[in-house]
């Protein structure tokens, strides 16, 4: 049963990857890329990551997607001519992200992944919590500074030039 | 579900994909769609490495700092994308290739 699951949120997650890149309607990307990120949200509880799939909720869904969508609304004109979506390299560009994924996994197959054993932990989060208090306090820090000057930049580069 | 090889072939189509979109869109937006698609194969990779190492948590912690960077990096980009159409009409990146008005 879980397997079953397993194999059908990852078709869900590429076929709406897909419709991403393939829909001619902005905004319809827009939605499967919600739904691809839930399916990728899905896809980190059966890693047990439960602390990043609720992140992955928070952050990708309720922010960057929304974020996306009001800069679609902001930028598309609705009465506009509707030209075509994607330029004309898309027959090579199809081509050379094909081989590029044939490529990857021939060395995925290819390789001898060294498993170990997971024990299942209770959650995540107090362990994730900890090590971002004592291991990785200084890239938690630059995170926060990197969040600091990019809200200030987000700020300056879209207020009214006058 | 038990073979880190699954996860590594889901990724890398999600990686595929995203870097079909970056390279054939035009509007500004369906490309960082595409970034993102391929920001979140790297975070799927992450993960999957820090389950089949043991449970080893540091693969979280990267998984969270590119979140952050995604964040950080779509609000920027879209500041940028409604600059470009308040200056130029359209966000189309390949008519928007003047560095100046």
């Amino acid at each position: 049963m879980t397997e079953v699951l397993f194999w059908f949120m990852a078709l869900f997650t590429v076929a709406s990857a897909l419709m991403v890149v393939l829909n001619n309607q902005l905004l319809y990307s827009a939605i499967a890329l919600l739904f691809t990120l839930f399916g990728i949200a899905g896809l980190y509880i059966y890693l047990w990551a439960d602390f990043i799939a609720g992140v992955q909720l928070l952050v990708y869904i309720g922010g960057i997607n929304v974020l996306i969508i009001f800069g679609i609304m902001l930028t598309n004109r609705i009465a506009s001519v509707r030209l075509s979506q994607t330029n004309l390299q898309q027959g090579v560009g199809g081509v050379f992200a094909f081989w590029v994924f044939l490529l990857i996994s021939l060395v995925i197959s290819k390789t001898p992944w060294y498993q170990l054993p997971a024990v299942e932990p209770s959650g995540t989060v107090r362990e994730v919590g900890t090590l971002l208090m004592t291991k990785y306090l200084l890239p938690f820090e630059a995170a926060s500074i990197l969040l600091l000057g990019a809200l200030i930049g987000a700020a300056i580069l879209s207020r009214e030039a006058n | 579900m038990d073979q880190l090889n699954n996860y590594l072939f889901i990724a890398a189509a999600l990686f595929s994909i995203g870097l079909f979109g970056v390279m054939t869109r035009r509007n500004g937006i369906a490309v960082l769609m595409g970034v993102e698609l391929i920001l979140n194969a790297a975070n799927i990779n992450f993960v999957a490495f820090s389950h089949f190492g043991g449970m080893n948590l540091d693969g979280h912690i990267f998984a969270l700092i590119v979140i952050v960077l995604a964040a950080a990096e779509a609000a920027v980009a879209l500041a940028i994308v409604i600059n470009i159409y308040n200056n130029l009409n359209t966000i189309n990146v390949d008519e928007a290739s003047r560095m100046k008005e």
